[in-house]
Parts: C-alpha cells; structure tokens; sequence
C-alpha cells in the first residue's frame, strides 16, 4: 500500500483530527486497527477488556464499600439499591469485592500467561532452529505434559509447592509453557527456512542473531495471539483452583474464592455465586473473542 | 594468475528415505581471482547446491558435503569450524539470491539489514556502519540512499531490492562474490542495469565472481570463463568466446542451439530431447547418453573422464571428443 492511500484510509476512517502525513511509520499499525475494528463483535469485547484493565487500575477509588468490610445487617443480603450485587455471607458488598478481585484476577492470570509466553517462545525458537536432540527432548516433554489434563497438573504442582496465589500463577504458567512451545516452533520451522534468513547466513550472521533479529520477529504475531486467547483459560484455571481451595485465601477477594465461598449457600443466596461466575464467564469469552479478532487482523494472508 | 578458489571433487549428498542421492558428484573448477566464472546448466543439475556447498550453507537441509575439498586462498573452507566458516561468510566470500523479493526480512528497514554484516565484519560503530552502509546505496546506484535507509523492503521494486542485497553482499569487500541466478527474477531492462552495475562493481574491486545462471545471454555479456554442468558433474569447461564459437560436448551443443537467433528465421526452437535424469536413477555410463545424438556404445557403460580438449583451458567430458581429439580431427 503505498503511503498516499494509507493515509487516505487513515483520515477516511474518521480520526481526521490526527494529522495523517508521517503515515509512513504509522501504516502497519493504522492497517490493524481498521482490520480489527472492522470486526465487531471483537472490538466490542475489546472494549469489555479495556473496562475491566480500567476497573483493576482504580479499582480501590471506585468501591463503593470497603470490601472486606462486614454488614451484620445485611448478611446473604439480594441485590438492592443499596448492594447493587448483593451481600455475602459475612454481609460484605459482592459488587466491591468483584472490583477488587479483577485486579487480582487479572494480575494472576497476565503475570501467569506472560511467564508461560516467556519461556514458551525461547523454547520454541531453541526447538525449531536447531531441532535434532534439542527439538526431540523439548518436544517429548511437552508431550508429557501434554498428556496430562491441564487443571490435575496445575493441582499436582499447587500440592507440591503449597497453596496460595503465587503458586497458582506459577502452575498455571507451567501448564501453558507446552503449548506456546510448540506453536512457536511450528512458526520457526517455517521462518528459518526462508530465504532472508538464508541471507543472513551467508552474511556470517550468528544463530543468536537470526533467531532474535529474524526468526522471533515473525513469531510475533501468533505470540500475541496466544496470549490473548490464553488469558481466558488462566482465569478459569487461577479461579478454578481457588475453588478448590488451593489458590486465593476466602479473604482475598478472588472470583474463584468468591464461587467456591458462595457455593454453600447456593440454594438460599444464589446471587453469591451468580455475579462472580458471570463475571469470569464474561472474562474469559471476551478475551477469546479479542484473540480471535487478533488472530484475523493480524494474519496477514487475510484481505480485508 | 593466481588462483582464489578451487573446487576439487566436492560431492554433496542428499539424505533420502530411498538412500542417499548425489546432487554434486565430483566437481572440479576454479575461479582466478578477478575474474568471472559463469556456472551452466538446466534446472535440478546441482548449480545452486554448489553454491551453498561452498558457502556450506547446508545445514537445516536434508543435504550434506561428502567429500572433496573447497580451497580459498589455499585454506580448506569444508574443514573450518562453524565459527571460523562464519567469518568468512560475507566477509571474504558473499552471496547474492535469485529472489530479491525474499532475501530482505520484511520487518526490518533496509537500513538495519545493511549494517548488520558491517558491524559484525568491519567492527564499525553505529554511526559509522551507517555512512558506509549509505555509502554502499550510493554506490549500487540508489538514488536518495539515506532515506531508502529508512525504508522497508516492500517499498522498493525487484530491481531495487536487488541493489540492496548487492550493497549489502559487498559492503565487506568481498574478494569472491558467488551470485546464484541473480538477475532471474527481473525483468529485461533491470537485468541489463544488474548486470552492468555488477560489471562495474567487480572490475573496480578486482574481485572474482561465481556467476551461476541457466541463460547464455548472461554468460556471454558477463563471464569470462564458462563451466557447464550436467547432472552434478562439470561436462565441459572453456575460455566463453570459445564455447560459443566451438562447443566441444554435445551437451554444450544443445544448450547452445536452443537459444534463438536474431536475423534468422525458424519455426520451432531447437530443444535437447528427453530430461534430466533422475538423481536417484542415474545411467550407469555418460550420464547424457540417453539424451545424445551422438551416443556411442561404450557411452552407455562407462563414464567419460573430464579432460583437456581442443586447446587452451578446455575440458571436455565426452568420448567421441576425447577420440577425436586422439585422432586429431575437429570435434564432432
């Protein structure tokens, strides 16, 4: 696309009051947002996505009670003007506790997902570039871990390491490490064969140098994908083993905690536990459909 | 003159569920150093994989060297250490590719892919990797070389592109430039420029030069000396005013005829009948027997030794030639 048109595209878009003449940097990032804001039902879990980093930035400012903060007049309390959410068991405002739990979800789930992305993605790149010995050993291992359902591994390292957030995050990295693995390396097998990487090759160019400067670059794309779509899945499972107990202590404001404190009362308060699961569903449906809104923008075989 | 490569019975194999299969089979040529070696022959005879034996840019192939050697200025680059091989890769010895469309990474602005090989071989600074970098544009004839510095490789045409790659292959003064089929891609009126501004480059710099391609044209404007290849082995080597004028080996004869003519009338371009044969069932003799015109019966069982011919510098790998030249008749 030459800059003429970029530019054209970029001012036609309705963001005319950005002055549109160094399009020459800007193009590929306008080309993305027009292709991912031309899917809706994306942007619009985008958006979703946004409010939620928001709500976990301020969350503290815009509570409207103390979360942890008991109401021993309105213990199991429905939804009202007042608990716009309902009270728990303990009277504690569900709607502020679900605030403050989003920074805390989120939180889990990023840092757990980016170490998993992390060391993922250097696995994968070691993997595909040089492959032999190296390829089979990461691969079989991933395989391993492959084999075992994703929420009795995390469980089996919680158990091992002990219960509490930090170790949610790390089992929760543990489990998605494999699959960034092999996704890269799938990625990396066909980018070292390309013929820019050849040429660098035959410039002398070091291993080190052709992965970082011209192998990763390419992997970019489907990394940013999975994390997104990972994301998801991190909640479930972070909140999934705070359910279980082995996550987030019933103090802390965790959405899973939330469910699985809620669970007991299920048949008297149902609301204890509606809010909380509607709101990791919501989560984890918007970050999926970001990712497959991502996945589409970004793919650059896709016109349009 | 003094020789800057040999190539003396370099064999690259192919691993192959079947067994393995010979894209080389014994080469032997070499390269003066300020001169240009045109390397001949149809698709799939082994030309490329030459090219990347002697830069052994192997690895991550099925293919692999076994055997022979590869003498740059009298040291063996197949016995170098990977790390010893990389310091000569674009430093003494660089590469320029068919597709200019795919040999810059499309991600990084030109500029960045031309100072890479000069920081890692000059050891220069940022700043001074990019005068020279720049330096280099203009010299391969960019016009405004400090902004396509910013540029990235999808801004620029074929011909362009392929003026960058040829910056970027001599930015460290190579002293043997191994171009695989580099004006391929182009169209005519840019192939014509390539040409003449690889002409130039090399005779200011006194460098030798691997011209590998399939088009004759191009031998004639640019080599100086000319190898053809027929099914990985050399067939026939001469001086190129000679090999026009008088191809030895029938093979050379083919290729020489099926390229048309102007001022002359024909209907149909003359072909070599038949294709190449395939790698893994090679002919037990010659392995152009079943395709010559001239095939013998001793043609069919073993296989001609490449040797001297016909005057100065000239090999052929032919029986009826080697006999002709015995009995002292003309060729063929």
């Amino acid at each position: 696309m030459s800059q003429q048109s970029t530019a054209a595209a970029n001012s036609s878009q309705g963001s005319g009051q950005q002055p549109a003449a160094p399009a020459k940097r800007k193009s590929a990032t306008a080309e993305f947002l027009r292709k991912f804001s031309k899917q809706k039902v994306s942007l619009v879990a985008g958006i979703f996505i946004i409010l939620l980093v928001l709500v976990a930035i301020f969350g503290p400012y815009i509570t409207p009670y103390d979360p942890s903060a008991p109401d021993y007049d309105a213990l199991l309390a429905g939804p009202s003007a007042k608990h716009w959410a309902g009270t728990d068991e303990y009277g504690r405002d569900i709607l502020s506790r679900l605030i403050e739990g989003t920074r805390l979800s989120l939180a889990v789930s990023l840092s757990a997902v980016l170490i998993a992305a992390f060391f993922g993605t250097i696995l994968g790149l070691l993997s595909g570039y040089y492959g032999k010995w190296l390829d089979r050993l990461i691969m079989r291992g991933s395989d391993v871990m492959f084999s075992f359902p994703d929420i009795l591994l995390a469980i089996g390292i919680v158990a091992i390491l002990g219960p509490g957030l930090t170790n949610v995050v790390i089992a929760v990295a543990v489990f998605g490490i494999p699959s960034f693995a092999r996704m890269i390396r799938s990625v990396t097998l066909s980018a070292k064969e390309t013929l820019f990487v050849e040429a660098a090759r035959s410039m002398g160019a070091k291993d080190r140098r052709i992965i970082w400067r011209h192998i990763f670059p390419e992997t970019l794309p489907s990394v940013i994908v999975n994390v997104t779509m990972k994301i998801g899945g991190a909640i479930l499972a972070a909140s999934s083993l705070s359910f279980l107990g082995m996550g987030a202590k019933p103090t802390e404001p965790d959405w899973g905690a939330m469910l699985s404190m809620g669970r007991d009362y299920l048949s008297i308060a149902p609301h204890v536990v509606y809010f909380p699961g509607l709101i990791i569903f919501l989560t984890v449906l918007a970050f999926n459909l970001v990712g497959d809104g991502l996945q589409d923008a970004l793919d650059p075989k896709m016109k349009n | 003159m003094n020789k800057l490569l040999e190539v003396e019975g370099l064999k690259t194999e192919f691993k192959r569920a079947g067994g393995n299969v010979m894209a080389v089979a014994g080469l032997d040529f070499h390269i003066n150093s300020g001169e240009v070696l045109g390397l001949v022959g149809e698709s799939g005879c082994g030309k490329s994989v030459t090219s990347l034996s002697i830069m052994r840019l192997l690895k991550g192939t099925p293919g692999q060297n076994a055997g022979g050697h590869v003498k740059f200025e009298g040291k063996d680059l197949l016995r170098l250490s990977e790390n010893e091989m990389r310091k000569v890769r674009g430093k003494e010895l660089a590469m320029i590719f068919q597709e200019p469309m795919t040999s810059l990474n499309p991600v990084l602005r030109i500029g960045k892919q031309i100072e890479e090989p000069i920081r890692l071989h000059l050891g220069f600074n940022k700043a001074k990797a990019r005068e020279h970098a720049v330096h280099m544009l203009q010299l391969v004839g960019i016009p405004r070389a400090s902004e396509v510095m910013n540029d990235y490789p999808h801004q620029l045409s074929g011909g362009m592109r392929q003026r960058v790659m040829i910056a970027m292959a001599m930015s460290c003064h190579p002293k043997l430039l191994i171009a695989d089929e580099p004006t391929t891609a182009l169209d005519v009126t840019i192939q014509a420029q390539i040409l003449d501004l690889m002409k130039r480059l090399k005779e200011e710099r006194s460098m030798g030069m691997l011209l590998i391609t399939h088009d004759l044209g191009v031998v004639a404007e640019m080599c100086d000396r000319v190898v053809v290849m027929y099914a990985g082995r050399v067939v026939e080597e001469a001086p190129v005013k000679e090999l026009f004028a008088n191809p030895q080996h029938p093979y050379t004869q083919g290729l020489i005829r099926s390229v048309p003519k102007l001022r002359q009338k024909v209907k149909r371009l003359e072909s070599i009948p038949g294709n190449v044969p395939d790698l893994s069932h090679m002919p037990q003799g010659c392995k152009f027997a079943p395709r010559c015109a001239h095939v013998m019966p001793e043609c069919m069982t073993t296989e001609p030794e490449l040797l001297a011919v016909g005057g100065e510098g000239r090999k052929s790998r032919c029986w009826l030639t080697q006999q002709s030249e015995q009995k002292g008749g003309s060729a063929v």
